[in-house]
């Protein structure tokens, strides 16, 4: 395989001096149209791979083409995004829609597939703006219809005008979960409740950084001028509960009811539709399918990839831009996509290291100022520890539908990593490829074995990291760039 | 499962037409099958390979593949991640992928 072991040494392959482009973004949400233009007006042959059809990733999906009515429902965060997309679109970008990225090689050399093709395209800059998916909230019965993450139904709104039909309840916590619940009751849905689970103890915590995210006043108004929105239209709020399950209708088919217990107490509310939400987590597929260094943060509970100041990673040439590295919210993978192009530009001198400087500082202090609100966020929606201490019959592994009991009974048995217990009961070995699974299932192993995280590590991700047809891989051998194909095995 | 919000007349989309297991659903231009199938109260999607138990989309942004059907011939499609086309023909999966000789 071209990222194996054997595989020439990256210093070899650069030399070669076939690239297509200079820069290569993965990526069009705030951080890749940021990092684009701003690559655009170094001079730098830029090429913008997305998997989606239109410009905005998920924070902005859409934004290009939704109508007006939604726009207003959706406010003027989610507008901002739009004079971001018109800066993208002006920069005269080469851009691939619909074109979905399954292999990058040690070299930097980007494997996509657009209309059922394979291609490559190789620079000796490549910056990863895959940002963030929500993170998983292993419940039992969250794998029945009418079980949704709140982005997914925040995407429904975005890209159909569409919000759930019968009751909806929101389950868990965080901004986003506030947001989708604000949204959701501007177009017209029936909240049934907002079932949060914050421990009681996540407020102590959060207070001691309230300090710094106070320098922040706007950030805090939104999060108030949400809960105020809410409350005044009299949603039903549940605090620090602990078991939450989803309830099965009598055939089994779809979910019924979320119950849960408040203050110790069994509650039930009955629904057609939950939505789950724990905040949002690193998309590492790309950077562990590179096997650069990542570490584990108990701050998010999240792998992030190791960055320097200019979002490069253990891999020269390699740079993360946004929420793949860390989270920290849409402005600030606009500014960090900004100062990645510019690191970018200065590593293959289009750009002169004391100007590249100058023309970070305003992006640096951006994004200064948007991680201060962090530390506080983090500590306030702390996903609740039983999240991950799921009851022994919750599927973690939806596609092979293995449970945490089965990864608890690995653990005894000796299994002391998630690509032990893969191998042993195909556990992240489905079609998503451990994306929902990876972490509960590091987390279950480490709380088993009392071990941190960082020792358990996690799954080897490997070459495609989406399943891609034979006649997809086939059109590489006919593409017009074979001849870069050949030269690399034999080099 | 989900409802339209009301939009102004000059903002409704065009109307497509698909076919879900034989019977014509309408969709809108510009929308995903998935959301199209959600509009429609499709319940489930698929019957899994491993048990038989329903599943619909849980993330509708490309990462659960919970929401994988047949589209026009071509098995294993993330609802999500395509938009819906006139005459468009889906099937719900019941448990694994079919095999089938090559033509």
């Amino acid at each position: 395989m071209k990222s194996g072991n054997n595989a020439p040494s990256s210093e070899e392959r650069r030399s070669s001096g076939s690239f297509t482009h200079d820069l290569i973004i993965l990526g069009s949400g705030p951080a890749g149209m940021s990092a684009a233009t701003v690559a655009a007006a170094c001079g730098l042959r830029t090429i913008v791979l997305d998997e989606q059809s239109r410009a905005g990733g998920q924070i902005y999906r859409n934004v290009t083409v939704a109508p007006e009515s939604v726009k207003e429902l959706l406010g003027r965060d989610y507008c901002h995004g739009a004079s971001l997309a018109e800066r993208f679109e002006k920069s005269g970008v080469e851009v691939r829609y619909g074109t979905l990225v399954w292999d990058v090689a040690r070299d930097l050399t980007v494997t996509a597939q657009q209309s059922g093709r394979s291609f490559n395209v190789r620079a000796p800059q490549l910056i990863v703006a895959t940002g963030a998916m929500e993170r998983p909230s292993p419940l039992p019965g969250w794998t029945l219809p009418g079980v949704l993450n709140a982005g997914a139904a925040q995407i429904a709104l975005k890209t159909a005008a569409q919000v759930p039909d019968g009751k909806v309840v929101l389950v868990g916590n965080g901004p986003l979960l506030l947001l989708v619940a604000c949204q959701l009751l501007d177009g017209g849905a029936a909240i049934a409740g907002i079932i949060e689970t914050s421990p009681a103890a996540n407020k102590r915590r959060a207070l001691k950084h309230l300090t710094l995210a106070a320098t922040c006043p706007k950030i805090l108004g939104k999060g108030l001028r949400m809960l105020w929105r809410l409350r005044r239209a009299g949603v039903r709020f549940v605090r620090h509960v602990e078991d939450v399950r989803i309830e099965a209708t009598d055939d089994g088919q779809r979910m019924r009811a979320v119950s849960f217990l408040e203050g110790g107490a069994a509650q039930r509310i009955e629904a057609d539709v939950a939505l789950l939400h724990h905040g949002v987590v690193p998309n590492t597929q790309i950077t562990r399918l590179l096997r650069v260094d990542h570490s584990w943060s108990d701050e998010q509970l999240a792998w992030h990839p190791t960055t320097d100041a200019w979002g490069e990673t253990s891999l020269s040439g390699l740079r993360i831009a946004g929420d793949g590295a860390a989270i920290a919210g849409a402005l600030a993978a606009e500014a960090s996509g900004a100062i990645a192009a510019i690191g970018a530009a200065v590593a293959i001198r289009k750009l002169d290291a004391k100007r590249g400087d100058e023309l970070a500082k305003s992006w640096r202090s951006a994004l200064k100022h948007q991680q201060r609100v962090r530390p506080f966020l983090d500590a306030l929606y702390r996903p609740p520890e039983w999240l991950v201490d799921c009851a022994d019959d919750t599927v973690v592994c939806r596609c092979e539908e293995v449970t945490a009991g089965r990864v608890r009974d690995m653990a005894r048995l000796g299994c002391e990593g998630p690509n032990q217990t893969k191998f042993f009961s195909r556990c992240g070995m489905g079609p998503c490829q451990g994306r929902m699974c990876g972490l509960t299932v590091t987390q279950i192993l480490a709380n088993t074995h009392h071990r941190a995280p960082n020792e358990i590590g996690t799954y080897r991700i490997r070459a495609p990291i989406k399943p891609i047809s034979l006649g997809s891989l086939a059109a590489l051998a006919s593409a017009p760039n074979q001849t870069l194909q050949k030269k690399e095995f034999k080099s | 499962m989900f409802k339209s919000i009301k939009l102004s007349p000059t903002e409704l989309p065009r109307s497509v037409v698909i076919y879900v297991d034989g019977e014509k659903v309408h969709a809108h231009a510009g929308q995903t099958l998935a959301t199209a199938l959600l509009g429609a109260g499709t319940v489930p999607f698929r019957k899994t390979a491993v048990s038989g138990a329903p599943r619909a989309p849980l993330c509708l942004m490309g990462v659960c593949f919970d929401c994988i059907v047949e589209v026009d011939g071509a098995q294993s499609v993330q609802s999500c991640m395509v938009e819906v086309r006139e005459g468009m023909r889906v099937r719900l999966p019941s448990g694994a992928r079919r095999v089938e000789a090559a033509a």
